[in-house]
């Protein structure tokens, strides 16, 4: 007998999802392998954010269905709670509060062990942090609240990395070094939003690009997905907002 | 993934998650002093305008019930409407949700925070109040556990009704109108009980451990309501 297929990380069918009378997504259909990564392209207001927070658990979808992680949504969110890694555009960190004590906080509500006092001085180390480690998030440029904020998501490595743009605000040297900490890794599933195209061709399995109105204009591997198609989705973009 | 916490991390008790939450409102509020001082001042303030106000150096009775617990009302609804604020603009929603805790640790830890506030402010309040308009201070130690249950009342339905005020574009508006008609009923019951306490003759008892009952239930089902619902609050 052949192998059952394992279960997607990530299957949507019809998912729409509106703001009072305004789709921000329609008719979504995808399906991301365990481990997968899905990079998510399209313009601005195409509603990729609003995707990744229905994926997050932080977003009830309008109409269709989504399951993340073998769980149901919205009924079975809470079984997601702590399996899901996300960097979106808030940094989800205290301005008040130093690097450090804005990551023993979330490592306290995540439950890791002694705190998490050893992760914390691991990824602070590998994101070029430490010597800010009490440093208050409100003093700190937005490319080091962006890394601290990819500490963040990493922290308790979760099962699903769900990611807005997570570059933004990096300079080359800091998009170098916190891009290890977000890349594939064994057991690991990604749903990425980026502008940057070939950066999504190369580091995604399967492509969703979505158009202007939310509407899927494509959805395909990535392999199968050539540069200048993808960035028709913009040009598309650009004559509509003319 | 490592395996060290891969196998080791656990969701907290909720117990936990509101003794963690409790502590990092604590230290930011010790931090940027946003609340407690702007309700220490506030109250100082109203104090100083009724005693010019109402042109008398001696309160005693309904009437000093009244000043000193409408002071304290409204000072906690500076506290109310700054409650969830950090959680909106910084995102402290979202890492709730995220995270493997029960929103309802959210709830208790601002009500906490909440009471923390309110007796900070009653410590430094109650004794001018005293200054300002009091013969003598007998009244006021039978009082205490009425503000600190009134300040329980605060507590729970400012917890309750603050993440809904602070979701909506009005604000400062929408707090202040679901929680003041919900807040007429301790307000009733701790008038009573501190009108006694006040009198000018000295304390009296009369129905004292009544109003009190009366406050504890109200604390007690505002819990339970903030127990049963604050999850759903939490939703989009």
């Amino acid at each position: 007998m052949p192998e059952a297929a394992a279960d997607p990380a990530l299957r949507a069918a019809s998912l729409s999802v509106a703001y009072g009378e305004r789709w921000a997504l329609r008719e979504l259909t995808v399906a991301v392998d365990p481990g997968g990564t899905l990079a998510v392209i399209g313009p601005n207001g195409a509603g990729k954010s609003t995707l990744l927070r229905v994926v997050a658990t932080l977003l009830r979808p309008t109409a269709g269905s989504i399951a993340v992680l073998g769980c149901e949504l919205p009924r079975q969110a809470w079984r997601l709670r702590g399996r899901i890694g996300y960097l979106g555009h808030s940094a989800l960190l205290y301005r008040e509060l130093g690097a450090v004590e804005n990551l023993r906080f979330h490592a306290r509500l995540f439950g890791l062990p002694g705190d998490g006092a050893e992760r914390i001085h691991e990824l602070l180390e590998r994101v070029g942090l430490a010597h800010r480690a009490g440093t208050r998030v409100g003093e700190m440029s937005a490319g080091m609240v962006q890394r601290l904020a990819v500490c963040r998501a990493v922290l308790h490595e979760p099962e699903l990395l769900v990611l807005d743009e997570p570059l933004a605000n990096l300079d080359p040297a800091a998009t170098e070094i916190v891009t290890p900490l977000l890349g594939p890794a064994p057991g690991r599933t990604r749903v990425l939003v980026t502008h940057d195209v070939d950066a999504a061709l190369a580091g995604a399995d399967r492509v969703l690009a979505l158009a202007r109105d939310g509407s899927v204009a494509f959805e395909r591997e990535a392999a199968a997905v050539d540069r200048e198609t993808a960035r028709a989705i913009y040009a598309d973009a650009r004559v509509a907002a003319v | 993934m490592s395996e060290s916490s891969e196998s080791a991390a656990s969701a907290p008790s909720t117990r936990s998650a509101v003794a963690t939450i409790l502590a990092k409102d604590l230290r930011i509020e010790l931090r940027t002093l946003q609340s407690v001082p702007s309700m220490v001042l506030f109250s100082t303030t109203i104090y100083v305008i009724f005693r010019f106000g109402l042109d008398r150096t001696r309160l005693d009775g309904a009437l000093a019930a009244g000043v000193l617990l409408v002071t304290v009302l409204f000072a906690a609804l500076l506290a109310i409407n700054r409650l969830f604020v950090a959680e909106r603009e910084q995102g402290g929603f979202e890492a709730i949700r995220l995270a493997p805790v029960d929103g309802t640790a959210l709830f208790f830890a601002k009500a906490g925070a909440l009471l923390v506030y309110l007796l900070a402010l009653e410590l430094v309040a109650l004794p001018i109040f005293w200054l300002f308009f009091l013969d003598g201070a007998a009244g006021l130690l039978p009082l205490l556990p009425v503000l600190v249950l009134l300040d329980l009342a605060f507590a729970v339905t400012g917890a309750l009704i603050s993440p809904i005020a602070t979701n909506s574009t009005a604000r400062d508006l929408i707090g202040p109108l679901i929680l003041l008609p919900l807040l007429v009923p301790p307000m009733i019951a701790a008038s009573a009980a501190g009108q006694r306490l006040l009198e000018a003759g000295g304390p009296s008892y009369d129905r004292y451990g009544t109003w009190l009952g009366v406050l504890g239930l109200y604390d007690l089902i505002f819990l339970l309501i903030g127990w049963a619902v604050f999850d759903f609050l939490l939703e989009d």
